[in-house]
């Protein structure tokens, strides 16, 4: 009898941590945000922040494309990644390995699903941009591209990405008719200016109607909210106030009218859809992508973040005080109030301050100034407009994609590229001068001029003559006296 | 009471089998829809390669020659984005190539491509397949009887059968000799091409397993 009591006894208690067991890791796995214990392995650098949100790339969506064991199909990367994808026009997409002809290539590196390139959870095996298999593998399909180019004969295909030359998705950088078009220009451009934005105009142009600006006695907030004049006075100079965009157009619920104290991104996207779809994507706000998760913190952040903002919620108005709106404040002093390296800290020092301060000081003309936000939240053509793309991360990595979107606003390709592969200039945010010359453009003129491209041999013996006249025909026009003059002068700065 | 259950053993093999049965049939039956509705593969291919020949015939005579070599509005270049340029015909060919390999709801599976016995892309060569080759040969050959004709055969890509038909691709417009024989990846036993000569072929397959 005292052994069956017994024996019941063990089976209640496997029962009872059973259940209990189950019930928590069901927790974990439903309701939690915290799903550190069903992690396998350390994410990547660009998918820790929603590394929670397991449901991101493991997803329940046509699973008969789900080719591989961890259950990530190609649409889950393409979710997030697809529109840059097609931006730069993806030099290896999935659809050209699709032709059986091409299997012979498939056998080494299974190019059609983006897994197998780069698979999560694999801290040991990852190296930059997130890849995991061995860097050379452009090996398997390009062996014949490189015994065929002089330039290349002596390279090893581990180098192929890491040199800061070639990008498998995104391999303009180097196309050998962008290096032409771009060799012999001075360090610094005649014309250094960024692109001109103009939310309003854009806003109208999608067929919005302007309404008429208001002032701090028609703002049509309830009256126990309109107590604080700081805030009535930072609204009636702000863009909205202008644009006629009241206080109840951002804090009435549009579905139930009730007031919201806080207004989030939902309300900014109402208006400024394309600014905050691009901040969804950056490391800033893909948190707020998923409604299960809170938003990103620096506390998360890996790189060392100052401690002073270290819970701070990053939303659109962490940059943008809300009420204020104050662009400057987000292109630079929103940035330091939580960056804290090496780079940031040596802005302060570097001849881009002294543009933007210039700016700043009305000394110097408008657009001429470099902030934060000049080379990373980038002024992009889209649609006919220009616009800010609020996502930071777009050109970060590899940095190469910097070179057009930002670098050659202001600069010669040649020393956009050296800088750029520079290390110790990009710590130094660019206060002191490359070292080394990125080779990519001189090999491809060399090539151009072995086969007699005429246009190419003038402009370099233009190039290297001790009196240079212009030579006709140039593929782009020759360097300036004062563009060279440029250069030479601004190596003091 | 002890149930009866010598049922089970038989019933269950009997189940599994007309459900394998079943299932099998189903495939068997989506297997000969997904082929070509009717008609045979080589049908299907030579259809298609009435509309690949036709298209890549009027882009590489009212497009490109036109624009490029007569009107000299622009100019084709194989970096046409950086130039903003027409694609080079067989770019244009292989857009659409790949295009179509990324349509994911076609009726039935094919693919086509453009290869040649003298390829400038050298990247392209390691693609032809034993079968590719022999067929290549046939339809560029003069003494060949299949010269300027299909040539036909069947073939297995990692583990998959396939038709596999060449269709002869010639030279319709100047634009084309013009760059291929002045290519600075010419190799130096390439022919001299010259109008309506067979420059490479129409490369078709259609799974059939």
């Amino acid at each position: 009898m005292a052994h069956w009591i017994q024996k019941r006894k063990s089976v209640l208690l496997w029962l009872l941590v059973t259940i209990g067991l189950s019930a928590w890791l069901g927790h974990v796995l439903l309701q939690a945000e915290d799903k550190t214990l069903l992690l396998p392995g350390k994410t990547t650098h660009g998918h820790y922040q929603i590394e929670m949100a397991c449901s991101a790339c493991h997803t329940a969506e046509e699973k008969e494309n789900v080719f591989t064991s961890s259950g990530v199909p190609n649409s889950a990367c393409t979710n997030c990644h697809g529109e840059d994808l097609n931006q730069f026009s993806d030099s290896h997409p999935t659809r050209k390995f699709k032709n059986p002809e091409n299997a012979i290539f498939l056998e080494h590196v299974n190019a059609m699903n983006c897994v197998e390139c780069h698979a999560e959870h694999n801290e040991k095996i990852t190296h930059d941009m997130g890849v995991t298999i061995p860097q050379d593998y452009c090996a398997h399909c390009h062996q014949v591209t490189l015994e065929n180019l002089e330039s290349h004969q002596n390279l090893k295909f581990h180098t192929c990405a890491t040199a800061g030359c070639h990008n498998y998705h995104d391999n303009m950088a180097l196309a050998p008719s962008f290096l032409l078009k771009h060799y012999g220009e001075a360090n610094n451009l005649k014309e250094q200016k960024v692109a001109e934005v103009n939310a309003l105009q854009r806003w109208l142009s999608e067929g919005n109607k302007k309404r008429a600006a208001l002032t701090i006695e028609e703002a049509d907030a309830p009256s126990p909210k309109l107590t604080d004049p700081a805030i009535n006075l930072d609204w009636e100079h702000t863009a909205h106030a202008a644009a006629g965009i009241n206080c109840s157009d951002c804090h009435d619920d549009p579905v139930s009218g009730v007031w919201m104290p806080a207004p989030d991104h939902h309300t900014c996207k109402k208006c400024h859809d394309v600014e905050v779809t691009d901040f969804l994507k950056g490391k800033h706000g893909m948190r707020l992508a998923h409604p299960e998760l809170s938003p990103m913190t620096p506390t998360q952040a890996r790189q060392s973040l100052k401690a002073t903002s270290a819970h701070r919620d990053l939303s659109c108005s962490s940059c943008h005080q809300p009420h204020r709106y104050d662009r400057e404040f987000a292109a630079h002093q929103a940035c330091i109030q939580c960056h804290d390296d090496e780079h940031t800290r040596n802005y302060d020092k570097s001849p881009h301050f002294a543009l933007w301060a210039a700016e700043l000081a009305g000394t110097g003309e408008e657009r001429t100034g470099v902030s934060c936000a000049t080379c990373h939240l980038p002024r992009e053509e889209r649609d006919d407009h220009h616009v800010v793309n609020h996502n930071q991360n777009a050109n970060l990595t590899p940095n190469e994609k910097m070179i057009r979107n930002v670098c050659m606003d202001c600069h010669g390709l040649q020393f956009a590229m050296d800088a750029m592969a520079d290390r110790e200039v990009i710590a130094d945010n660019f206060s002191t001068r490359p070292t080394k010359a990125h080779p990519g453009i001189s090999w491809t003129v060399d090539a151009a001029i072995k086969r007699g491209n005429e246009e190419i041999i003038a402009l370099k013996n233009y190039l290297e003559s001790p009196n240079p006249s212009p030579p006709e025909n140039a593929v782009s026009p020759p360097p300036t006296t004062t563009q060279q003059n440029n250069s030479r002068t601004n190596e003091k700065e | 009471m002890k149930k009866n259950r010598k049922w089970v053993a038989p019933a269950f093999v009997s189940g599994v089998t007309t459900l394998a049965f079943g299932l099998a049939s189903c495939e068997s039956g989506k297997d000969e829809a997904s082929t070509s509705g009717g008609y045979d593969a080589e049908q299907v291919a030579e259809a298609l390669y009435i509309v690949l020949k036709s298209d890549r015939k009027v882009y590489a005579s009212k497009i490109v020659n036109r624009l490029v070599n007569d009107d000299k509005v622009i100019k084709a270049h194989e970096e046409w984005q950086e130039e903003k340029a027409l694609l080079l015909p067989a770019q244009f060919f292989r857009e659409g190539a790949e295009e179509v390999d990324g349509v994911e709801d076609k009726p039935f599976e094919f693919s086509y491509s453009l290869q040649s016995s003298w390829p400038l892309n050298m990247e392209n060569a390691k693609k032809k397949t034993p079968a590719v080759e022999q067929g290549l040969k046939e339809v560029s050959d003069p003494n060949s009887e299949f010269y300027g004709k299909k040539w036909t055969s069947t073939e297995t890509i990692a583990g998959k059968e396939y038709f596999v038909g060449i269709y002869p691709d010639k030279a319709v417009a100047p634009a084309c000799w013009e760059c291929h024989n002045n290519h600075e990846n010419r190799q130096p036993d390439y022919p001299e091409f010259k109008k309506n000569d067979v420059m490479g072929g129409i490369v078709i397959r259609i799974p059939t397993s």
